[in-house]
């Protein structure tokens, strides 16, 4: 369990992370997204006590980070891919870590093969390709058996394969009932693997909620309708309050009114319809609409964002 | 690539604990250290520099050998067969600004820091691998450059036994003072973060303010020469008495307390400073 309390960076002027509250629970996976420069790598750097808050405070299983005697039980993280020494092997590194608090080697074995980097453990880490550097980290955080888990953009140079195999690995830990809390700029990539969800957008929180109430507050089904009289629908439809748009072909883009509704009201109207179906606007556009202007959005809190 | 899907649990019942220790710290140096391949190449110049420079200034020494009964009085055969280690330092110092500007350099030090987010144990643990390591190889080499050295030196018998009182002590304490520019360096490297500026740095301590101290009037650049650093330090491999120096040690505590303040410095910049 991660929590957040007022959580606020200044680096100089600029206020990458600006009073964010939120709770990250374990037991299912935490999707961490905002646009570029959000704040989110900032946001995990102050987690594990690499940056100090310039306000608030942030705890981990109800500790502060640094307060934990046995730090790579409580955590395991990735930050960045490229931290590793590139003249150092992937074994060595990993061994090096392990080291710091007694972790056996045979453990350092264990995570190279989950992450399928046996082949290469023994060969500079510099000659690495991104996606091997992102195994090579995962490695890393998997290393202490950690019950909470941060990753940060983990997929970043994965292929297909990789991407999938992220997926399961992350689904599986939490199903163990581990904290997973993972960002991304990517939303369709999060709507396949969280449960939960947590949006900022300049260093803002925006949302924090489930990801199915993301779904349904954020991208509004569109209905799109064709009928044997639009303009009478059309007219219809916008007195029920409903947003009405030419879609071409006679048909009509409907936002405000469900596929239920429309259908009754063309019903008792005695309009002919000839199609009706709903429209999920895509995640992805949803989530550039909501990060569009980040200050203007509230944040519509579904548990725990405020105190 | 393939991957297996089951990530084993790490501790079966009774696993003994994950704690962060100052020891178990010091391991995990070690095993930085000795994995890195800059280490390799900075210590084995290091003895070269040592046995090799010192054996080559023995040889233009006994080939334009000291005159008159002053110049025989002065002439100090341990400190001239140990003129290697004045360059070696810098092979040392730049192992030591690595150890921990490489870390920033790669981004490792965060990997590092969030292993062990007390900080300190970190430094501590890179303070006592790097101390170890040079004394460990650098002492043989220091002894080795004696000897061939004066075995070079005995072609003129200008040569002087290990035995005689202060050489023992010279050849010891030029191999720590090797050990001590490498926390010097250490040091730097923590506080500037940067090779560059650290290498800078650290040339800049070791050599500058002889320098400096030229452009002074004679009688306050004589008075003050013997507190910097290089020559507080290098007292330490003199057996002739040299009125221009500190007392062998306390000269080599003097470069030690420099040392120490830029450690010091260093350990108080990690804990406060964003990683
Ligand atoms: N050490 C630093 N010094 C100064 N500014 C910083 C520092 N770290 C981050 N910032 C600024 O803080 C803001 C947030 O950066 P951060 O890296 O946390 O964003 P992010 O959400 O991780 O973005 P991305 O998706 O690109 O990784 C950015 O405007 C960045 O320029
Ligand atoms: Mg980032």
């Amino acid at each position: 369990m991660i929590e957040a309390r007022g959580l606020t960076k200044r680096y100089g002027d600029k206020l990458a992370v600006d009073d964010l509250t939120f709770t990250v629970r374990p037991g299912m996976v935490t999707g961490f997204l905002g646009p570029n420069g959000a704040g989110k790598s900032t946001t995990m750097r102050m987690i594990l006590g690499l940056d100090a808050p310039t306000q608030g405070s942030v705890t981990v299983n109800g500790l502060p980070y640094r307060d934990h005697a046995a730090p790579l039980r409580e955590v395991g993280a990735l930050l960045d891919a490229r931290s590793v020494h590139p003249g150092r092997s992937a074994y060595h590194h990993l061994l090096a870590l392990a080291q710091t608090c007694g972790i056996r080697r045979s453990r350092v074995d264990e995570v190279v093969d989950a992450v399928g980097l046996n082949a290469v453990a023994r060969r500079r880490a510099g000659g690495f390709s991104l996606g091997m550097g992102q195994r090579l980290g995962i490695a890393a955080a998997l290393l202490g058996d950690p019950g909470t888990v941060i990753l940060d953009e983990p997929v970043n140079g994965l292929d297909t394969e990789g991407i999938r195999w992220i997926r399961s690995l992350l689904q599986g830990l939490a199903a163990e009932g581990r904290t997973v809390f993972v960002s991304s700029h990517l939303m369709s990539e999060m709507a396949m693997t969280a449960q939960h969800l947590i949006v900022i957008g300049r260093g803002r929180l925006i949302a924090d909620t489930g990801m199915e109430e993301f779904v349904a507050r954020a991208a509004p089904g569109v209905v799109r309708v064709r009928s044997t009289d639009p303009a009478a629908l059309a007219a219809l439809l916008r007195s029920r309050d409903g947003a009405v748009a030419e879609a071409g072909d006679g048909g009509l883009a409907v936002s405000g009114l469900t596929t239920d509704e429309v259908g009754r009201l063309a019903g008792a109207a005695g309009i002919t319809l000839l199609e009706l179906t709903a429209q999920q606007a895509s995640l992805e556009e949803a989530f550039v609409d909501l990060t569009r202007d980040a200050v203007e959005f509230r944040a519509p809190t579904t548990r725990g964002a405020q105190p | 690539m393939t991957t297996t899907n089951r990530i084993p649990t790490a501790r079966p019942a009774g696993a003994t604990s994950q704690r962060v220790t100052q020891a178990r710290v010091v391991r995990s140096e070690w095993t930085k250290l000795r994995s890195q391949p800059s280490t390799f190449w900075s210590l084995l110049a290091a003895l070269a520099l040592i046995v090799g420079f010192g054996a080559l200034y023995c040889v233009l020494r006994v080939t334009r050998p000291p005159t008159g009964p002053e110049a025989v009085a002065a002439f100090d055969p341990t400190a001239v067969s140990l003129t290697g280690v004045q360059l070696a330092q810098l092979a040392v110092g730049v192992l030591g600004v690595l150890l921990v500007a490489g870390e920033y350099a790669t981004g490792t030090i965060r990997v590092s820091l969030a292993a062990v987010p007390r900080r300190l144990p970190v430094l501590w643990g890179k303070a006592i691998v790097l101390a170890l390591a040079t004394l460990v190889l650098c002492l043989p080499a220091t002894l080795a450059a004696f000897l061939v050295g004066q075995s070079i030196l005995s072609a003129e018998r200008l040569d002087i036994s290990l035995r005689h009182p202060g050489v023992a002590r010279a050849v010891v304490g030029s191999t720590l003072f090797l050990s001590a520019v490498g926390l010097l360096g250490l040091g730097l490297g923590a506080l500037l973060r940067s090779t560059a500026g650290a290498v800078a740095g650290l040339f800049g301590l070791l050599f500058g303010p002889q320098l400096l101290a030229g452009l002074l009037p004679a009688d306050w650049s004589d008075k003050l020469y013997p507190y910097l650093p290089v020559p507080a330090g290098a007292a330490v491999a003199n057996v002739q008495p040299d009125s221009a120096a500190l007392a062998p040690w306390t000269g080599f505590g003097l470069f030690c307390l420099y040392t120490g303040v830029v450690l010091a410095l260093a350990a108080w910049q990690l804990r406060r400073r964003d990683a």
